[in-house]
C-alpha cells in the first residue's frame, strides 16, 4: 500500500466520520417534551442493560434511553475520540481504572454536587475501596455498577492430598503449602500458575507489602522501598524454589487444561474464571477445586487484592446530566443490580445487595465478599496503565534472572520517576499558584 | 495580445489546481507542521484538556526516543521488514507481472483479478484467515509442512517466526498493485526491441535480462521507492495480527508512535518519533534514487 494511498484513505475516513456524525445528529428525532438520553456500555452489559433501561423508561415516562454497545476492544479509543470529537454520550459504563484518565481530560462530571443531593446513592453501600477508585484527588466522578477483584483458585484435591485442608492466611504458610504440593507433584509440576506476562499479581503483592507503589504525591515510583522490595523478594522466591514456572502465560496454551491436568495447583484470577473454569473442566472436576481469598505476609487481613469493575459516569458535555443522574441512581438500586447479576453474572455493587438470600448461601460469593472488603485502589494516575507495563518488563527480567532485584527495581523507579516527570511539573505549579489552579488529576 | 492570454492562461491553471491545492494544504501540510511543532513539546493527556500545561522541551522527545532500546529493537524489525519484505515483495509482483503477460497465459485479465484481489481485500478479514492458516497446531501451513516432515511450528507465537510470518501474509496482500505497475511498464516496452533481439539470436533469458529489464528502470524506481515507503510504515498487519507480540518482535517504529502516541497519550514523543521515521525514510528513497542514477550511467 503507497503512502498516498494511505494519506486518501485517511482523509475519507475523516470525510466519513464527519458525514456519520453529521447524519447522526440530524436523524436523532426531535425531543418533543421527551428526553432522549444517549447511554454506552460494554460487552455483554451492554447487551443486558437494554432489559433494564426498558423498565426504566416505564418508570419514566418522559425517557428514552438509546443504549449503545461497544466491545471492549474498542472502548477506550471510541470513548477518548468521542471526547476530542465533542460527541460524548449522556452517561457511559467506564472501567474504573480509567477514571483518572477521563477525570484529566476533563471528560467526566465530578459527582460531588450530585451525590450532595442524592438520597438513592450513598459512599456507605459501597466497599470501600471500590468506592476510592472513583476518588481522583478527594472527587468522585464515578458510581460503582459491578466490581470484581482476584482470589486465589485452587485445587482441593491436590492440597488435601498434601496435608491442607484450606489455603492459609499468611504468606509463610501458604509458600509451605506450596512446597508441600510441590514435592508430590514432581519436577514438571508446579504449585502455582503466576503468568509473567501478567501484571496484575506484581501488583497484589506490592500492595499486601503495605507498598503505596508510588510516592510524593504520586509523582514518583516506589519500587525500591522496603515495602515492595518485601513482595520482590517473596514472589522471587516463589521462582527460585521452583514453585511456579518461569513463563510467560502464552507458553501455557490452555490453563484450564493444565490446571485439571494438575500443571498448577493454584491460580490468581477473577470472578470471570468461575464460569470459565466451570464450563472448561470436566465434570469430574467439580467440587475438586474451589477459590480462597488471598493471603496475606501478615495474615488474613492483609491478604488485600485489587478493587476492579465498572463505574456509571456523567459526562460534562451531557445537556441532560440531570435525567442520565436518574437512570444511575436506578441502576444503582439494590434490586436493580441483583436484577443485573442475574443477567449477567457481574457481582454488585452495592453491599445491600450482598445479602440476598441467593448470593449469602453461595459459598463462592462469600469468598468474593470476604476480598472485597480487603480490596484497595492502585494509584490513580492516568499514567498507571504504562507504569504497570514497565513493572511487567522488569518482573521478567527479575524471575528469569537476568537483572538482580535491587538493580531492576532502582531501574523502574527511574523510568517511572521519566513517566511522571509532568506530573511533577504540574504539582510544583500547582503549589505556586497555591489555591488559584484547578484540581490536579 | 499574446501575453494576456498566457496570463489568462496562468490563472486559469491555477484556478484548475486550487481546490486540489487547497485540500492538500488543510489536510496534509497543515497537519505536518502542526505534528512537527508537536515534536518540541510535551503535549499529553494533561494538556488535551488544558492547552496551558504543555510546555516547549527543545529536543528532549527527540533524545529520549533515541535513548530508548524500545525504539532500536522497533527500528531494527521495521527495517528486516523493509530489507526482506520489500525485494520479495517487487520479486513476487514482477513475476505475476511476467506470467501475466505472457502471450502464453490464456485468460489474462482473470489472473490479474485473482491476483489483485488481495489488495482489495479487508485486512482484517484478511488476518483471521490467515491466522487460521498460521495456527501451529491445525493450521493449513503446518499440515503442509507436515506432509513434507518438517515439524510444526509457531508461527505467530515464537519471536523467530512472527515477523516473517508478517512478511509472508503482507507480501502476499499486496504484491497485486506493484504487478498491475510492472504490467503497465512491460506494455510500454516497444515489440521491436524484443523481434530484434530474437532476430539476433538472443534466448528468452537473456531478452529478459537485456531488453525487459532495463525497459522497466523507471518502473522499478517507481515501485521500489512506492513499497519501501510503505513497507516502513508497516502497522495494520502486525496490530491486528500480533499486537506487536511475541516478546515485542513485531513491534514497529509505527507501532511504537501509536502507542505513545495514542495509547499513552504523549502526543509530543509520537510526533517526534515520526520525524524520525521521516528522516529515515527521505534517507531511504535519496539512496534508492542515486543507486538507480548509478546503475544507470
Amino acid at each position: 500500500m503507497t503512502i498516498h494511498e494511505r494519506l486518501l484513505r485517511h482523509v475519507l475516513v475523516v470525510f466519513f466520520l464527519t458525514a456519520l456524525a453529521v447524519a447522526a445528529g440530524c436523524g436523532r428525532p426531535a425531543a418533543e417534551g421527551r428526553v432522549t438520553l444517549r447511554f454506552w456500555a460494554m460487552g455483554r452489559e451492554g447487551e443486558v442493560v437494554q432489559e433494564l433501561v426498558r423498565d426504566f423508561e416505564r418508570e419514566h415516562p418522559g425517557f428514552r434511553v438509546t443504549v449503545q454497545q461497544i466491545p471492549w476492544s474498542a472502548a477506550h479509543e471510541k470513548l477518548l475520540t468521542a471526547h476530542v470529537g465533542g460527541s460524548t454520550p449522556d452517561l457511559a459504563q467506564l472501567g474504573n481504572t480509567w477514571i483518572p484518565e477521563f477525570a484529566a481530560l476533563g471528560a467526566v462530571e465530578p459527582l460531588l454536587p450530585w451525590l450532595a443531593r442524592s438520597r438513592a446513592v450513598a459512599e456507605s453501600s459501597y466497599f470501600a475501596g471500590i468506592w476510592d477508585t472513583n476518588l481522583v484527588d478527594g472527587v468522585p466522578y464515578g458510581v460503582p455498577w459491578y466490581v470484581d477483584t482476584r482470589v486465589l483458585f485452587y485445587r482441593r484435591d491436590l492440597l488435601a492430598r498434601a496435608g491442607w485442608d484450606s489455603i492459609p492466611g499468611s504468606w509463610a504458610e501458604w509458600l509451605r503449602s506450596m512446597e508441600d504440593v510441590k514435592r508430590l507433584a514432581g519436577k514438571d509440576r508446579f504449585a502455582i500458575f503466576l503468568p509473567t506476562n501478567e501484571y496484575t499479581p506484581w501488583i497484589i503483592f506490592g500492595l499486601q507489602a503495605g507498598s503505596p507503589l508510588l510516592r510524593d504525591d504520586d509523582s514518583r515510583g516506589d519500587f525500591a522501598g522496603a515495602e515492595y522490595r518485601r513482595a520482590a523478594d517473596f514472589y522471587l522466591d516463589v521462582f527460585r524454589r521452583r514453585l511456579a514456572p518461569n513463563v510467560a502465560g502464552a507458553m501455557i496454551a490452555n490453563r484450564y487444561q493444565e490446571f485439571e491436568r494438575g500443571t498448577f495447583s493454584m491460580y490468581i484470577s477473577g470472578p470471570w474464571d468461575v464460569g470459565e473454569f466451570n464450563r472448561r473442566l470436566s465434570p469430574a472436576m467439580s467440587g475438586a477445586w474451589s477459590i480462597a481469598p488471598l493471603p496475606g505476609p501478615d495474615g488474613p487481613a492483609s491478604g488485600l487484592s485489587t478493587a476492579g469493575g465498572s463505574s456509571l459516569v456523567l459526562f460534562r458535555a451531557s445537556r441532560h446530566k440531570a435525567e442520565a443522574w436518574r437512570l444511575i441512581e436506578y441502576l444503582s438500586r439494590p434490586e436493580v443490580q441483583l436484577r443485573f447479576r442475574r443477567l449477567c453474572g457481574n457481582l454488585p455493587a452495592r453491599v445491600e445487595a450482598w445479602r440476598d438470600t441467593a448470593l449469602a448461601r453461595d459459598p463462592f460469593s462469600r469468598v468474593f465478599e470476604t476480598q472485597l472488603r480487603r480490596a484497595v485502589s492502585t494509584p490513580k494516575v492516568p499514567e498507571w496503565e504504562n507504569i504497570s507495563l514497565r513493572l511487567q518488563d522488569r518482573v521478567e527480567t527479575m524471575v528469569l534472572g537476568h537483572a538482580r532485584p535491587d538493580s531492576a527495581l532502582a531501574a523502574l523507579d527511574r523510568e517511572v520517576d521519566r513517566i511522571l516527570e509532568k506530573r511533577r511539573w504540574l504539582l510544583a505549579r500547582a503549589r505556586r499558584h497555591a489555591g488559584a489552579a484547578g484540581a490536579l488529576p | 495580445m499574446k501575453g494576456t492570454v498566457e496570463v489568462r492562461q496562468h490563472r486559469a491553471g491555477w484556478a484548475f489546481v486550487a481546490p486540489a491545492l487547497v485540500l492538500i494544504g488543510v489536510f496534509f501540510f497543515v497537519p505536518v507542521l502542526a505534528g512537527l511543532v508537536l515534536s518540541f513539546t510535551d503535549f499529553d493527556i494533561y494538556a488535551v484538556g488544558r492547552p496551558d500545561f504543555a510546555r516547549f522541551v527543545g529536543l528532549r522527545n527527540y533524545v529520549q526516543a533515541l535513548g530508548n532500546p524500545m525504539f532500536w529493537k522497533a527500528l531494527g524489525n521495521t527495517l528486516f521488514f523493509v530489507l526482506v519484505g520489500g525485494p520479495l515483495s517487487v520479486a513476487a509482483s514482477l513475476v505475476a507481472a511476467l506470467l501475466v503477460s505472457s502471450k502464453l497465459t490464456r485468460f489474462p485479465g482473470l489472473f490479474r483479478s485473482i491476483f489483485f484481489m488481495p489488495v482489495v481485500t479487508t485486512l482484517v478479514a484478511v488476518a483471521i484467515v490467515w491466522r487460521y492458516l498460521y495456527q501451529p497446531q491445525y493450521g493449513l501451513l503446518n499440515w503442509a509442512l507436515g506432509g513434507l516432515g518438517i515439524r510444526p511450528v509457531d508461527w505467530l507465537g515464537d519471536s523467530h517466526w512472527a515477523m516473517l510470518a508478517i512478511i509472508l501474509l503482507a507480501v502476499w496482500k499486496n504484491f497485486g498493485y506493484n504487478m498491475l505497475i510492472f504490467v503497465a511498464g512491460l506494455q510500454s516496452v516497444p515489440e521491436e526491441l524484443y523481434e530484434a533481439a530474437e532476430l539476433d539470436g538472443a534466448s528468452p533469458w537473456s531478452r529478459f535480462v537485456h531488453v525487459t529489464l532495463p525497459s522497466l528502470g523507471p518502473t522499478f524506481l517507481f515501485v521500489g521507492v512506492m513499497t519501501m515507503l510503505g513497507n516502513f510504515q508497516l502497522f495494520a498487519e502486525p496490530y491486528v495480527m500480533t499486537q506487536g507480540g511475541p516478546l515485542k518482535a513485531t513491534t514497529t517504529v509505527v507501532m511504537l508512535m501509536y502507542d505513545e502516541g495514542f495509547r499513552w497519550w504523549r502526543m509530543g514523543m509520537g510526533s517526534a518519533i515520526a520525524f524520525v521515521l521521516f528522516v529515515i525514510m527521505l534517507a531511504g528513497t535519496l539512496l534508492q534514487m542515486r543507486l538507480q542514477r548509478e546503475g544507470r550511467s
